[in-house]
């Protein structure tokens, strides 16, 4: 009995969004009298930041702090439609969906300004801190909330903007399957080190080391959370979970989470990651969707480790202790 | 970062971050509403059966009760979640009518003043089914005279008339022909439960206007609000479905099981209705990934290069499709992997059994494609006797090649990403691997590929 070690590697592409029925995101912004801008949307957040990402999309258009941005979402009598967070979509979307709304938004805030400052849109320029100035003469400069109040009680206007951006619907041709499903690729490459113990046909997952193209990373902490999420879960697709364990048969379907087995804390491996940044041409400051990928790469991954610990081949998911012992039991009783 | 951005780069705190750690964020299930009911599911204990009788008797005496469900209740309870972009047919029932499906199938709605009477009242229901034959394997359900579970009459999703999603590139009989190694593999994965904290679940609530305020953790608002439109046959306007954080999707609640049915119960009584699963439903009763079954027949050249793949994939759909169809076509999309291979042929199937429904899942049919063609590429790589990041490098797709489902690759980076991972775990690569980019082959670095 031994304790095997081996290491192996995957490489692969993950598609942003999805649009065989037409994908749109829309948005709403206005500002309020202080200079806060409500971002109003209908996409859900699913605790993945989405609510933050977009708040910081909306800031860096409107050329506003992070902290005046309000992001009033998952309302269908006050956000405007959205699909839904799915398909590594929402950042891509509902980004670019913001960023038009932001863009006219802020067309309505210079025009106020140049009223106000007495100079031309063309003129001004936003310092990214909640200020607007006019070009080459830095002493001539308005806070932008100062603007936003002018805007209701000394002008009468409003500053808003409408945002849509839709994928448009693609058919697939039935013959070929010619199509155009996504908007853009993200792309990753892992490698995991497992260890197998050959007496109680354990794997014990030592590391999952990546490298990650995600396009731009608007919130890198957010990237690494999904990344180290995906590990874990990719892990635990491999090795562990099941609802069906002896599928086709339809026993010992679990109810629980006594029964459902997953990796705890103890179970979790070194995580580490690269994250490399090629700006999309077609994403919100050139994201790329990276929500469904990071659970991909490490499945293989470690399907190739324990065959390059063990010389056996494990094909079926999740390759569980017993397949591990049954696998070593039929390579020890002869060629096959 | 970029220089020129001041916001997006940066790692700002999550604007909800305070509220998860410390407990204070409301979900779905946190909210509760004066004079509300409980609503529970009878679900069928059997695989396949036809139901002869539903005897609700003894579950009406239950101390709390207050109504009972059933399909006749239901406007239109034949329904399909993408009808909404055009899907058809429509083929699932909202409440069984005189079959159901799969074990755990909902039949009967039970409403009552506690969740304690309605699981009394639910285990008082008397149902008298007749067992049916069942199916619970891919490639099973497609022989002849197996167990039919769909009510058109045969096992497979149609995609405009072929009973799989197909994509056709070059000619793989012939590159077949021509290879000098052929690889073949036959990869099967579980179905998984998506295993969220927060159980799918939503509160239906009256408003005094005439509308219903419905309170929902799905992942798609309009989508659940939409179909429980077409289902109540309702106009839209007299719903408002309010979400929030949800408290774990990936996937599993892109589908719209519980919406309409606690809107039909609020409409029916007038007071505000909470159908949330329990863990063993959303285990037992609610979608999963789907099983896989995936066949890859690969033909080799001598040096390493695939030169033709064919992918069959089977998708176990259990008895109802859902969003599965897409992951079909999604798996097609990519089942070539991020490589450039001249011949390719894909059929993928989408296959009725009797078993819990799937749908939506992380990954959508990309996860079982991306496991079964990087296990194929080792394979391919001890058969040529080539190292895994070289059999890699040298199929590695580039800019401006033709994917199998003829759209040009753009925005390729899986060399980059190979290079960066081979330098963050100290593997060395060859200059000749080191220095080949993604940029389109004839810009000149095409990184020794013949």
């Amino acid at each position: 009995m031994a304790r095997l070690r081996g290491t192996g590697i995957a490489a692969v592409n993950y598609p942003t969004g999805m649009n065989l029925g037409g994908d749109p995101s829309q948005a709403l912004i206005h500002a309020t009298t202080s200079g806060s801008f409500v971002v109003s949307l209908s996409a859900t957040d699913l605790g993945q930041g989405l609510k933050t990402v977009i708040g910081q999309i909306a800031a860096e258009t409107l050329g506003v702090e992070f902290g005046e941005i309000v992001i009033d979402t998952a309302d269908t009598d006050t956000g405007p439609h959205d699909m839904g967070t799915f398909a590594s979509r929402a950042t891509h979307r509902v980004g670019n969906a913001v960023i038009a709304a932001a863009t006219e938004a802020r067309q309505a805030l210079l025009e106020v300004a140049a009223e106000e400052l007495e100079a031309a849109v063309d003129d001004l320029e936003g310092d990214g801190h909640g200020n607007l100035l006019v070009k080459g003469v830095p002493t001539r400069s308005v806070r932008i909330a100062e603007i936003a109040s002018m805007a209701q009680f000394k002008y009468g206007r409003t500053i808003a903007g409408r945002g849509a951006y839709m994928k448009p619907k693609s058919l697939v041709d039935p013959e070929t399957g010619a199509m155009d499903p996504d908007s853009t690729e993200a792309h990753a490459c892992t490698v995991a080190e497992v260890e197998v113990d050959t007496e109680t046909g354990v794997v014990t997952v030592l590391s999952i080391r990546s490298a990650y193209e995600v396009g731009r990373q608007v919130n890198p902490a957010l990237v690494q959370g999904q990344i180290a999420g995906g590990a874990w879960m990719g892990m635990s697709h491999a090795l562990y979970e099941t609802t069906a364990p002896y599928y086709p048969a339809v026993d010992h379907s679990p109810r629980d989470f006594s029964e459902y087995l997953m990796p705890g804390p103890l179970e979790m491996p070194e995580i580490e990651c690269v994250v490399l940044e090629m700006p999309s041409s077609n994403g919100p400051y050139g994201v790329k969707g990276i929500g469904e990928m990071t659970a991909n790469s490490p499945i293989p991954a470690i399907a190739n480790a324990i065959y390059h610990a063990t010389g056996v081949r494990f094909d079926d998911l999740p390759i569980t202790p017993e397949k591990i012992l049954r696998g070593l039991d039929a390579k020890r009783s002869g060629p096959s | 970062m970029s220089p020129d951005l001041n916001v997006v780069g940066n790692s700002v705190g999550r604007s909800d971050g305070i509220g998860h750690v410390t407990g204070r964020t409301r979900y779905t299930a946190d909210r509760s509403f004066p004079g509300m009911l409980h609503l529970k599911m009878v679900r069928s204990p059997l695989h396949h059966a036809r139901i002869r009788g539903i005897d609700l008797s003894a579950a009406e005496r239950v101390p709390g009760f207050v109504r009972a469900l059933t399909a006749r209740d239901v406007p239109h309870n034949c329904y399909t979640i993408l009808g909404l972009i055009g899907v058809e047919p429509e083929e699932e029932f909202v409440l069984a009518e005189d079959r159901v499906r799969f074990k755990g199938e909902a039949i009967v709605a039970i409403v009552a003043e506690t969740e304690a009477a309605a699981l009394e009242a639910v285990s008082k229901v008397q149902l008298d089914l007749e067992e049916l034959p069942a199916v619970f394997d891919v490639e099973e359900a497609l022989e002849p005279g197996a167990p039919i579970v769909t009510h058109w009459g045969n096992n497979t999703f149609m995609f405009e008339g072929h009973p799989c999603r197909r994509v056709r590139l070059g000619d793989v009989e012939q590159a077949f022909q021509q290879a000098d190694y052929i690889v073949e593999g036959v990869y099967n994965t579980s179905p998984i439960e998506h295993a969220p904290l927060e159980t799918t679940g939503c509160i239906a609530v009256p408003e005094a206007n005439g509308r219903y305020t419905v309170y929902t953790n799905t992942q798609a608002l309009y989508f659940s609000l939409d179909n429980t439109a077409i289902i109540l046959q309702v106009p839209g306007s007299q719903l408002h479905f309010v979400g929030g954080t949800v408290g774990g999707g990936f996937g599993g609640k892109v589908d719209v099981i519980v919406e309409p049915i606690a809107t039909l119960a609020a409409m029916k009584t007038n007071r505000p209705v909470r159908y949330t699963y329990s863990r063993a439903e959303e285990m037992q009763v609610s979608s999963t990934r789907s099983a896989w079954r995936i066949y890859v027949k690969d033909g080799v050249t001598r040096d390493g290069h695939i030169i033709a793949r064919k992918v069959t994939s089977y998708a176990d759909s259990g008895a109802y499709s859902r969003q599965t169809p897409y992951a079909l076509t999604k798996h097609a999309a990519n089942a070539a992997g991020p490589y450039a291979i001249p011949n390719v042929a894909i059929d993928a199937y989408c296959v009725y059994t009797n078993r819990q429904p799937t749908s939506a899942m992380r990954g959508f049919g990309v996860t079982m494609a991306s496991f079964a063609l990087e296990v194929q590429m080792d394979k391919i790589a001890e058969k040529v006797g080539a190292d895994p990041w070289t059999i890699r490098f040298i199929n590695a797709y580039h800019d401006g090649d033709m994917k199998p489902h003829r759209k040009l690759v753009e925005d390729a980076t899986l060399i980059e990403t190979m290079q960066a991972a081979a330098t963050r775990v100290g593997h060395e690569l060859p200059d000749v691997f080191r220095s080949m980019t993604s940029a389109p082959r004839d810009a000149g670095h095409d990184g020794g590929r013949s």
